[in-house]
This record gives C-alpha cells, sequence and structure tokens, in this order.
C-alpha cells in the first residue's frame, strides 16, 4: 500500500490536537474522557465556594439578629449559593458523567462532535468565571436564582446584568453539549445495542438532553427581556408601560421544572446503574422504567406554574391535579428500584450505601413535595423554610447523593485507583446525618412561619433552637466533605492497580481497561441485552480489556 | 440505618412540640387559616404513612436480602413483574386522587368573594413596609380620605375581612436615595390566612376573619429587594367596641400639641428644614397635609400602633425612634428614608410631636 502524505491545508482549519500528556493535553484535548474529567473538576470547585456560601448563610442564621452579613452581601449569598449550586455544580457534573461515560457505555470511540464538545466545556468555564467576577466588578447578582421581575430589572446595583449575561453563557454551553450528547446517544451506538438495550443511566441521559434543548430556549428569550429592561429600558415586566411582571415567572418556570428534571434525572440514571450492580439483579421493569422517565420528560413542561399557587394568576385546580400526576411516573421509578434490591444479594460498598440513603431522602422530598402541590397548603408553605427544606431534599438527597456515589463508583474506571471504603463511609454517614440535621428542622421552621431570603431574624420569633441546629448539621456537612477529599488526594498518590471491571458490573464501561485507553476500546463484547458485561461474565467468556 | 428511624421519631416530636412562635401555621386564629390546617393534617398523615410504609420495606429489603459470608448465591434474575408495576401505578394514583378532591374543593371555597357587609381594606406593599388604606364609605376621615395607617393592619374580630392587594412605589426620589419600586412582594399572616402575593399591575384578593382579639405577628413572603426581612407588620385585632372607639379616633385629627418642645417639632415636620435638607412632608402625610410615599403618620403615637418602620422597632421605644431619625440606613440598610442630618435637637423635637399624635 502507498504512503498518501495528506498535506497540512487539506487536513482543515485547524489542527488536530496531538499531545496527550501534560497541561497542554488538557488544554487543547478534544477528548471526551479528558473533558468529562475537566467538567467534573471545575464543578466541583464550584461545589466548594457554592458549600461556603451556604456555610456564611447558615452561620448569619445560627443566631438572632446575625451580623456576619448586612443584608446586601446576605442577598448576594444566597443568590450567588443558588446559581452556583444549580448552573455551575450539579449541571456541569452531570455533563460531566455523561460526557465521560455516555460514549463508554454504547461502546463508542467519541461523542459525535468532539471539537463541539471542548467548545461546551470552555464556554461554561467563561459563564462560570464570569458570573464570579462580578462581584469583584460592582456586585454579584442579589435577586434570588430565579431572578424575579421587577426587582431584578429595577435592582440599581449591576449584579442582575451579570445574572442575566452569565445564564444566557452558561446556557450556550449546555445546549451545544445537549445537541453533541443527543446526536452521539441516536447515531453512535455499537452494533446490537438497540434503543432498548442501552444502559438505564444513558437513556436518562438522553432524556436530560432533549428537556435541555427544549427548555434552554425559553430561558434564554426570557434572560434577554431581563437584560433589554436593565440596560436599554424596554418595559417586559414593567407594568406601567404595559408590561406583566408574572410573564417572567411563566417563561422562568416553564424553563424551571423541566429543570428540576435536568437536575435529577441523571441522578436517578446513576442509582439505576449502581443499584443493579450492588443487588446482583437486573433493573427491575427497566422497560417500565424508561417510559415512565420519557413521560416524566414530556410532562414536566405542563406543570411550571404550581411555582405560582400564590401569584393569583393560574388555574389552581388544573395545575395541581397535573402536579399530583407527575407524582405517579416518579413513584414507578421508586418502586421499580426497590423491586430491584428485592431478593438480590445485597452488598453495600461506598456507592450502594449513597444509593440506599438517596432513597430515605429522596423518598421526604418527594412527599413533601406533594403536599406541596394543594394549594391551600402550598400558600402557608410557599417561600417558607419548608420549601427550602423540601427542594434541598431532592436536589441535595437526589442530585448530590447520586453525584457522590457516582464519583465513588466510577472513580476506579476514570482513574484506576479506589477511592478508600472507610473514608468513604464516614464521608456518607457524616452527609445522612448531616443532612437529616441541618434541613428536617427547616420543614418545622417552615410551618412556624420562617421565610427564605431574610437577611436575621428577631429573638422573639422562636425559631432560634431550630436554626441552630440546622446550622450545626450545615457544619457537618462541610466537615464530612473533608474525608472525601483526603480519599481523592490518597488514590492519587498510590498507583493505578484497578481491573477493568472491579465492582462485577454490567454495562460496557468495565469492557475496557482502567482507566480506558485514549480509543476507548480494543473490542466490544457482543450485545445481547442491557448487561453486555454481564452477559460475557455468565458466559464465560474472558471481557475485552479485562 | 437505625438512624433513620430515630429521625423519623425525632421529626414527629418536634412536630408534636412547636415552640413558642409567634408565626405558627399550625395554631390557627381565623377561618381561612383553620380550614387550611384542617386539609393539612390528614394529607400530612397520609403522607407519614407512605413514608413508613416504604422506607419500613426498604429497610426490611437491606437486611433481609443483605450478602452474609458463606451464603454465595446467585440470586433469581427477575427482570420484571407487569401485573406488580401496573399495581404500583395504580396505588399512589389513588392516594393522590383521595387527596386531590379536598383540595380542589378546598380552592373553590377559598376562591369566594366576601358577602355583605365585609369590611374592606386595600393593602398596600411598598419598599419595605405595609400600608393599609379603609376604602368604605362609612371610614372616611374629617378631612375626606380613607383612614389610612402603617406597620399594624387594625380589623374588627367576628367580621369579615376583604383584602385588595396593590403593589405601589414610585415615592422619594432624593438625590441621594434609590427610587422607591414597584415590585413582587407576598402578604402572609400565618396564624389568620395564607400568603397572595403583591403584584404590580395587578389586585388579588385575600377574605378571612379573626375569631380572638389580639396581635398576630406576619412578615413579607416574596423576596422583594434589600431589606426584605424587614418588611414586617403587625395584626390588631379588637372586640367590635375597641374597634368602634378605634375607627372614631382615626377618622379625626390628632388634637395640636401644647407641649412647647412637641410645638417645635410639629414646626420642623411641617415645614422645609434648614439649609434645603428637604421635609418630612414630602413623603409623609399628618391629617391633610402631605404626600402618600412613605407610612401615614396621622396618628403615629394610638395604642395600636404597636411597631414603626416596617414593624422593626416598638413605637413605645423612644430611643429606637431618635436612631431611626438620626440616621435611617443605620438601622435598616437602604432604608428609602432621607438621612436629613438632624441635630439632637431636632430630633427631640420630632420625636416629641410624633407622641403627640395619639
Amino acid at each position: 500500500m502507498a504512503t498518501v502524505t495528506v498535506p497540512e491545508t487539506a487536513r482543515g482549519l485547524l489542527r488536530r490536537p496531538t499531545a496527550t500528556t501534560g497541561a497542554w493535553s488538557w488544554l487543547t484535548t478534544v477528548d471526551h474522557k479528558k473533558i468529562g474529567i475537566m467538567y467534573g473538576v471545575a464543578a466541583f470547585v464550584f461545589f466548594i465556594v457554592g458549600g461556603l456560601e451556604a456555610l456564611l448563610i447558615r452561620t448569619q442564621l445560627y443566631r438572632p439578629d446575625g451580623t456576619l452579613l448586612n443584608a446586601d452581601q446576605y442577598n448576594q449569598v444566597f443568590t450567588m449559593h443558588g446559581i452556583t449550586m444549580i448552573f455551575l455544580f450539579v449541571m456541569p457534573m452531570s455533563s460531566a458523567l455523561f460526557n465521560y461515560l455516555i460514549p463508554l457505555m454504547i461502546g463508542a470511540r467519541d461523542v459525535a462532535f468532539p471539537r463541539l464538545n471542548a467548545y461546551s466545556f470552555w464556554v461554561f468555564a467563561l459563564g462560570g468565571l464570569f458570573l464570579y467576577s462580578s462581584p469583584f466588578l460592582g456586585g454579584a447578582p442579589n435577586g434570588g436564582w430565579f431572578g424575579y421581575a421587577p426587582n431584578s430589572t429595577t435592582d440599581p446595583s449591576i449584579g442582575m446584568t451579570f445574572y442575566a449575561l452569565g445564564l444566557i453563557i452558561t446556557g450556550i454551553a449546555s445546549t451545544a453539549g445537549a445537541v453533541n450528547l443527543a446526536v452521539t446517544v441516536v447515531n453512535m451506538r455499537a452494533p446490537g445495542m438497540s434503543l432498548f438495550r442501552m444502559p438505564p443511566f444513558v437513556w436518562m441521559g438522553l432524556v436530560v438532553q432533549f428537556l435541555l434543548v427544549f427548555s434552554l430556549p425559553i430561558i434564554t428569550v426570557a434572560l434577554f427581556q431581563l437584560l433589554f429592561d436593565r440596560r436599554w429600558d424596554t418595559a417586559f415586566f414593567d407594568p406601567t408601560r404595559g408590561g406583566d411582571p408574572i410573564l417572567w415567572q411563566h417563561l422562568f418556570w416553564l424553563f424551571g421544572h423541566p429543570e428540576v428534571y435536568i437536575l435529577i434525572l441523571p441522578a436517578f440514571g446513576i442509582f439505576s446503574e449502581v443499584l443493579p450492580v450492588f443487588s446482583r439483579k437486573p433493573l427491575f421493569g427497566y422497560r417500565f422504567l424508561v417510559i415512565a422517565t420519557i413521560l416524566i420528560g414530556a410532562y414536566s413542561f405542563t406543570v411550571w406554574a404550581h411555582h405560582m399557587f400564590t401569584t393569583g394568576a393560574v388555574a389552581l385546580p388544573f395545575f395541581s391535579i397535573a402536579t399530583f400526576i407527575i407524582a405517579v411516573p416518579t413513584g414507578i421509578k421508586f418502586f421499580n428500584w426497590i423491586g430491584t434490591m428485592w431478593g438480590g444479594r445485597l452488598i453495600f460498598p461506598t456507592p450502594m450505601l449513597w444509593a440506599v440513603g438517596f432513597l430515605y431522602l429522596f423518598l421526604t422530598g418527594g412527599l413533601t413535595g406533594v403536599i406541596l402541590g394543594s394549594p391551600p397548603l402550598d400558600f402557608h408553605l410557599h417561600d417558607t423554610y419548608y420549601v427550602v427544606a423540601h427542594f434541598h431534599g431532592v436536589l441535595v438527597g437526589g442530585s448530590v447523593f447520586a453525584l457522590f456515589a457516582a464519583i465513588y463508583f466510577w472513580f476506579p474506571k476514570m482513574t484506576g485507583r479506589r477511592l478508600s471504603e472507610a473514608l468513604g463511609k464516614l464521608h456518607f454517614w457524616s452527609w445522612l446525618i448531616g443532612f437529616t440535621l441541618t434541613f428536617f428542622v427547616q420543614y418545622q421552621l417552615g410551618a412556624d412561619g420562617m421565610m427564605r431570603r431574610y437577611a436575621d431574624y428577631p429573638s422573639e420569633a422562636g425559631w432560634t433552637t431550630l436554626n441552630m441546629i440546622s446550622t450545626a448539621g450545615a457544619f457537618l456537612l462541610a466537615f464530612g466533605t473533608l474525608p472525601f477529599l483526603a480519599a481523592v488526594v490518597l488514590a492519587l498518590r498510590r498507583p493505578a492497580d484497578q481491573p477493568a471491571d472491579p465492582w462485577e458490573a454490567n454495562s460496557l464501561e468495565w469492557a475496557t481497561a482502567s482507566p480506558p485507553p485514549h480509543h476507548n476500546f480494543d473490542s466490544i463484547p457482543p450485545i445481547r441485552s442491557e448487561r453486555p458485561v454481564f452477559d460475557a461474565r455468565m458466559a464465560g467468556t474472558e471481557v475485552p480489556g479485562t | 440505618m437505625l438512624w433513620t428511624l430515630g429521625s423519623i421519631a425525632g421529626g414527629l416530636l418536634l412536630a408534636a412540640c412547636a415552640p413558642n412562635a409567634t408565626q405558627d401555621t399550625l395554631q390557627p386564629v381565623g377561618d381561612v387559616a383553620k380550614q387550611q390546617k384542617a386539609l393539612f393534617v390528614p394529607v400530612f398523615w397520609v403522607a407519614v404513612a407512605v413514608f413508613v410504609i416504604v422506607q419500613g420495606g426498604i429497610l426490611y429489603i437491606a437486611i433481609r436480602y443483605r450478602h452474609r459470608k458463606g451464603r454465595d448465591r446467585m440470586p433469581k434474575q427477575t427482570h420484571g413483574n407487569t401485573r406488580l408495576e401496573i399495581g404500583w401505578t395504580i396505588a399512589p394514583a389513588v392516594v393522590l386522587a383521595v387527596v386531590t378532591v379536598p383540595t380542589v374543593a378546598l380552592i373553590w371555597d377559598l376562591a369566594r368573594p366576601a358577602g355583605e357587609g365585609a369590611l374592606n381594606i386595600t393593602v398596600e406593599g411598598y419598599q419595605w413596609w405595609w400600608g393599609f388604606s379603609y376604602p368604605d364609605d362609612d371610614m372616611v376621615t374629617d378631612w375626606d380620605s380613607p383612614i389610612t395607617i402603617a406597620d399594624t393592619m387594625v380589623v374588627p374580630t367576628g367580621r369579615q375581612i376583604s383584602l385588595a392587594l396593590e403593589s405601589k412605589g414610585g415615592g422619594a426620589q432624593d438625590a441621594n436615595q434609590d427610587p422607591d419600586f414597584q415590585v413582587i412582594h407576598s402578604f402572609w399572616v400565618p396564624q389568620l390566612f395564607g400568603k397572595q402575593d403583591v403584584v404590580p399591575g395587578r389586585t388579588n384578593h385575600i377574605v378571612f376573619s379573626v375569631d380572638e382579639p389580639g396581635t398576630y405577628t406576619g412578615q413579607c413572603a416574596e423576596f422583594c429587594g434589600l431589606q426584605h426581612g424587614r418588611m414586617k407588620l403587625e395584626v390588631r385585632a379588637l372586640e367590635p367596641a375597641d374597634w368602634e372607639a378605634w375607627v372614631e379616633n382615626q377618622k379625626t385629627l390628632a388634637p395640636s400639641p401644647t407641649d412647647p418642645l412637641a410645638q417645635q417639632g410639629e414646626e420642623l415636620f411641617l415645614n422645609p428644614l434648614s439649609d434645603g435638607r428637604g421635609a418630612c412632608i414630602q413623603c409623609h402625610a399628618v391629617g391633610d397635609q402631605g404626600a402618600t410615599a412613605a407610612p401615614n403618620l396621622s396618628h403615629f403615637a394610638d395604642p395600636e400602633h404597636t411597631c414603626f418602620a416596617g414593624c422593626n422597632w416598638r413605637t413605645e421605644d423612644r430611643e429606637a425612634l431618635a436612631a431611626w431619625l438620626a440616621d435611617p440606613d443605620a438601622v435598616k440598610l437602604g432604608a428609602k428614608m432621607p438621612d436629613y442630618q438632624l441635630t439632637d435637637e431636632e430630633i427631640d423635637a420630632l420625636v416629641a410631636y410624633l407622641y403627640s399624635l395619639t
């Protein structure tokens, strides 16, 4: 065969990055695995920052008449906490896992558009840095993470302009990433992997990408309107000139409720991988669970106004009933996970502990959510600490517990090293107890009439004891994170020693070395179910890479 | 896992012995709050029952099917069970349907407009205080405007009350001050009724009644800017006889002060301050003089006006009032009342005047 020399100019506009080690390889990489890890590290840095902001909030509220922060600083801190945790931690951390795992799970070489993938990451990083430049350039966003107009359009500080622009930038990153991953899943599956042989995590990922593609344009429009109202004196949300403040809420929550599932479906996917592996059983009712997920995804666009029961501007019975109905497919999933454990051979390494802890916390978050779905009760509980406890139940107990489960579960795959079980258990139990202390008392605080977003409260209100318990719990969560960081550092100092499949797991990413080579797979086992690696193990064939 | 059970027990214990909270939803004193509690309690117990059953099942399974040493076995690979799955789709749907019926019934109940003879009050949300005016024909003052008060909402017991909620703003625009913006607030007095938002360009309503005379506290419940947490109010519910007396007093001008210091204060209050510092009366009103951008002070020292400046300080606290006048921004960051660099003598005179407005 003759060697063909391709002239430099024929290789496209940009040269293919070739570095494989060193800082330059990370800065120029288009490898989905490296991009995934960069997403994960960046998201975790933002998690630490958002966590420190949470500690500021809890320290301020530890006693009545807190003086750590003034009202202005407090408003900026709780706004940045919300924005950070949702847009700069949970969403990119999900992107990290989708990026790293989806090509491996479907037996692909990379994502469909590797350069676009790198673009997504760097735009996200830019958006995060842009938002965090605001405290140094005139003030951080201060109107709450859902930035209700007209407070957000009239506030004299520059913060909400940063909010609008920053979220538009991260939205670009999310949209590009969503298109990329959806195309990857649809087009790049290995031979034999029909849709209903995809791992549940990939299914959840696919639904999330569609939710992103359909919901992000809505918030982008709203953010541009906000920006125009602030900067160029338009009147989208100004009733004195024909606008309507409720319009912002409709647009925000029409994005915001699908967003809830964008945040939680990755968690459902993670637990749908972890629970079967450590129960040594297939996912119970796999098809049912997938169909329930698709229904939730589509249906999530119909319940937005349950965030707006108290506005007097929405049809209460309709949105209340719609909200109750969407609880049903979520309940189905819950029973599917329990059915997976039933009759299994359960072992409890750290990832499984997080999964069982998730079932407990998500159950409380879900049930308290149903109570909020009843408008006459929401009239009392709306915007109180009850709501704060509810959504932290589903977002911390759901998403964050899942992300920790995922890190413990896939760390061996990503690095070839396993995290310490002892430190992992310490981490888990601190978080389970810390979470319960921090947030369960907040249900009571909400019923006692304590609203969110108060920079201080008087001692006569009778909220002091519960706030003290909550703050103590928050510090337990903070200190409970240290064993995790220690485990990561200790693991990375050791040489890589993990086999391809340390957990005896199910899906394709375990059919290649840990960490996987740059090209992912040398060969792929036959795919005849959603558990190809399990099948190969049972058949006694040697799994490639092991 | 025992921790889980412990935390449930702990949670129930906390729920059982609610602390001495002044804004406790579960100690209702009005008809609306009582109806809402009557819905909350059964729904809460349904949720508790579901929690106990499901969480109990999870714990049982986690213990029963845990791997034990020396008992290596491959569990049966069940992929699903259609009948079971249909069953656990229907079961939560039925529970939710049961919750839906009383929910929808109460939605319609609460939306019913007020009957004949209800007392109308217009609730006005400003940044960051509440104003109340009484638009009914029999609530007109001697100077032909509706009774208007701030920070405390005075109501009679045993009578239906219809609130119209309006967002106000656009007041003082001193060179150093940010204007008062029309933004969304939310009106809530936990022991009396659930919250409704106060939305610019829209009028929402709450219809309720109070059973017992007393003081019920509330706070703004929708984030409304810098001092959202300091936007409080008190509802003063009076027996009908006391209510009549209060109304009569509100309709008449407070007597002109006789004490020289208070007279000096009146002079300061009603006229522009020296050196172009502005005037109190630019924003505040007393009787037939003044404007509506700031709290109406016609009866500042009336015994039912128990708190001032967003209900953050007790009216009887002279030192708090003096501190507020000396530098509003220092005691309530971002307050829209300008700092007029009042001298100690001016403050003494103004305090004396305000306390004469009974």
